[in-house]
Formats: structure tokens, C-alpha cells, sequence
């Protein structure tokens, strides 16, 4: 009895080491695919990540829609269209978050132009103030002190 | 004086910001994509009969409440009574998702809390979930006489809700005529 489930569990086993080359792209892609889509449920990860039924249920998604000729930009579109662009772990850049693209670039630039602009007003007011009569006699008599 | 205070300035600009942004409403709730489009088409076994297949055709010609749920969970309870009291009334007709569940287990839950459902879809594998965009239970659509989704709701339907939000659009859609 042992010995016949174990030979059935290995062939249950083997039957990934056979998978065909295409379902085996397929997995390639449906991984690559998933870990782009988040999963909605715990929403900080993406479904190949998540144990949530919801991702488990995306993941089989994604991969009968491979099975059945899908491309992966089709299948993006497809979980997009359901689910809005939050389904994306990737923001698009379009309009409404083009603020959160290029702010982080434009602070930089605005950054630099401030501090060079700072820092070149900065030379330009230092002045070094003459010594007064009083400041020269105290300067002499220190330096003469030595002699 | 203004240079003096800049930082500070701009700190409670981003403090105002954060504080607005973080506050807002519940991250959970999604904004819908399906709000205005058709239902989206399917076929799956109804609950009770599984040689029965139900398609999205079912909702053409009247006005309906889609409910998404499941005997695994727990706020479909709370909200349970709510739909019962709907169906009472009589306002319009609700046609249950029986989400992820195993026959037996939402045939039994219905016998003990009652069934508000005209008919149940039963959607083991997510198929019309995700097609909806669910992200969670219980969920609620109101279809148009058209097939369209008009409204959706995440979350539990409380009387207040019901009365509040649902009730009048339901009664608008019910008038609308078909173009």
C-alpha cells in the first residue's frame, strides 16, 4: 500500500519535471505577468506573492488566459479594465500621475538651481570690512609684542 | 522673515498634505472600472441546480441588485437582514453571487439565515468575481434595465445605506424607459 502511493505521488511530482516547453513558457510569462499585477486584497503585494484565495484565483486567471492565446500586454489589459489602474504595482505615466513621475526630478532641479544661485549671492555680498584706526593700533602692539 | 521661516512653511504645506491624502477614505475601497459598463457576459451553474446555467442575459428588461457573497463570510451576516427586508419589500429583485464556496456549504447558509435571492450564481472559481472586480465580500451592483452597471457598493448594505442611497436610484432606473 505504501509502496503504491508513494509511486503515485512521484508520478504526481514528475508530472511538472514533463510540463511542455509551452506551458512552461507560459509559466515563465504568467510569473513575470503576475508579479506586475497587485493583488487587491493585501494590497502591498503582487498576486504571485499573495496567499489570499482572491491572488490565487488571478494567478489561474492569468495563466488560462495565456493558455488560451492571450498576450501578456492583453492579459495587463484585461485585469485593468476590471479593476483600474491600481491593479498595476507599476504606475502608468499619463496625466494623473505625472506629478508623482517627474516632481521628485523637478525638486532635484529646482534644488540645485537654488543652492548654486545661494551660493553664488553669498560671495558676492562678502565684503571684509577695513580696520579702524583703533583695530590697526591693537593689531601693531600685539604684533610688535614678540620683538 | 519669510527666508527664516521657508522650512517651516513648506514642512506644514507637507504635513497638510500627508495629513489629507492619508485620512481621505479607506484604502480598500477601489474606485470601481465597471461603473456604466454592461455586465460583464458569463455562464455559471446556478446554486441550486447545477445543470441550470445562468448568463449575464438574465439581467436584461428590469432593474436588479447584484449581491456578491459567501457562507465563509462573516460580514455577509450582519448584512443579511437588510437583503431579507428588501425582498420583503419587494423593491427589486436580488440576485446573489455565491462566491468561492462550496455548494453544500451556501445551500446551508441560505437555509439558516433565509434566501433574499431570486436566483444565485455560483462562482467557485472567481470567474465573475474578477470579471466584476471584486476585491472582497459582500459587494453589491445595481444594474440598469439595460445591463448596466450603474451603481456599486463595497461593503456591508445597511438600512440606512439602503434608504439613503440605493432605494432612489433603484426607483429612478425603474422608470427610466429603455432607449
Amino acid at each position: 500500500m505504501r509502496a503504491v502511493l508513494f509511486i503515485v505521488m512521484s508520478l504526481c511530482l514528475s508530472i511538472f519535471a514533463f510540463a511542455a516547453p509551452e506551458d512552461q513558457d507560459i509559466e515563465i510569462r504568467a510569473k513575470a505577468v503576475g508579479h506586475s499585477l497587485r493583488c487587491v486584497v493585501c494590497q502591498n503585494q503582487s498576486i504571485e506573492e499573495s496567499d489570499a484565495t482572491l491572488a490565487e484565483d488571478m494567478r489561474r486567471l492569468v495563466r488560462s488566459r495565456m493558455k488560451k492565446g492571450d498576450s501578456d500586454a492583453e492579459v495587463i489589459a484585461f485585469m485593468r479594465d476590471r479593476y483600474g489602474d491600481y491593479v498595476l504595482l507599476k504606475p502608468p505615466v499619463q496625466s494623473n500621475t505625472y506629478i508623482l513621475w517627474f516632481a521628485p526630478f523637478v525638486l532635484v532641479l529646482l534644488g540645485g538651481v537654488w543652492f548654486f544661485v545661494a551660493a553664488r549671492a553669498k560671495v558676492a555680498t562678502q565684503e571684509v570690512a577695513p580696520l579702524s584706526d583703533e583695530d590697526r593700533r591693537i593689531l601693531d602692539a600685539v604684533l610688535n609684542e614678540t620683538d | 522673515m519669510i527666508r527664516r521661516f521657508a522650512p517651516l512653511i513648506i514642512f506644514a504645506v507637507l504635513v497638510a498634505a500627508f495629513g489629507y491624502g492619508l485620512t481621505r477614505d479607506d484604502p480598500r475601497i477601489l474606485d470601481s472600472a465597471m461603473i456604466d459598463k454592461p455586465m460583464p457576459e458569463f455562464s455559471l451553474p446556478s446554486l441550486y441546480e447545477p445543470e441550470l446555467m445562468l448568463s449575464d442575459s438574465m439581467f436584461k428588461g428590469q432593474v436588479s441588485l447584484v449581491n456578491v457573497f459567501g457562507s465563509w463570510c462573516v460580514a455577509c451576516v450582519q448584512e443579511h437582514q437588510t437583503l431579507m427586508d428588501i425582498k420583503q419589500s419587494g423593491a427589486v429583485p436580488i440576485i446573489g453571487v455565491d462566491w468561492r464556496d462550496t455548494r453544500e456549504a451556501g445551500q446551508r447558509w441560505l437555509a439558516r439565515y433565509g434566501d433574499p435571492y431570486d436566483s444565485v450564481i455560483f462562482d467557485e472559481d472567481s470567474l465573475l468575481a474578477i470579471d466584476l472586480g471584486i476585491t472582497g465580500a459582500p459587494e453589491s451592483f445595481i444594474l440598469g434595465k439595460d445591463g448596466r452597471i450603474r451603481y456599486k457598493h463595497v461593503g456591508i448594505i445597511t438600512r440606512e445605506i439602503w434608504s439613503r442611497e440605493i432605494k432612489a436610484l433603484v426607483q429612478a432606473l425603474q422608470n427610466e424607459v429603455p432607449s
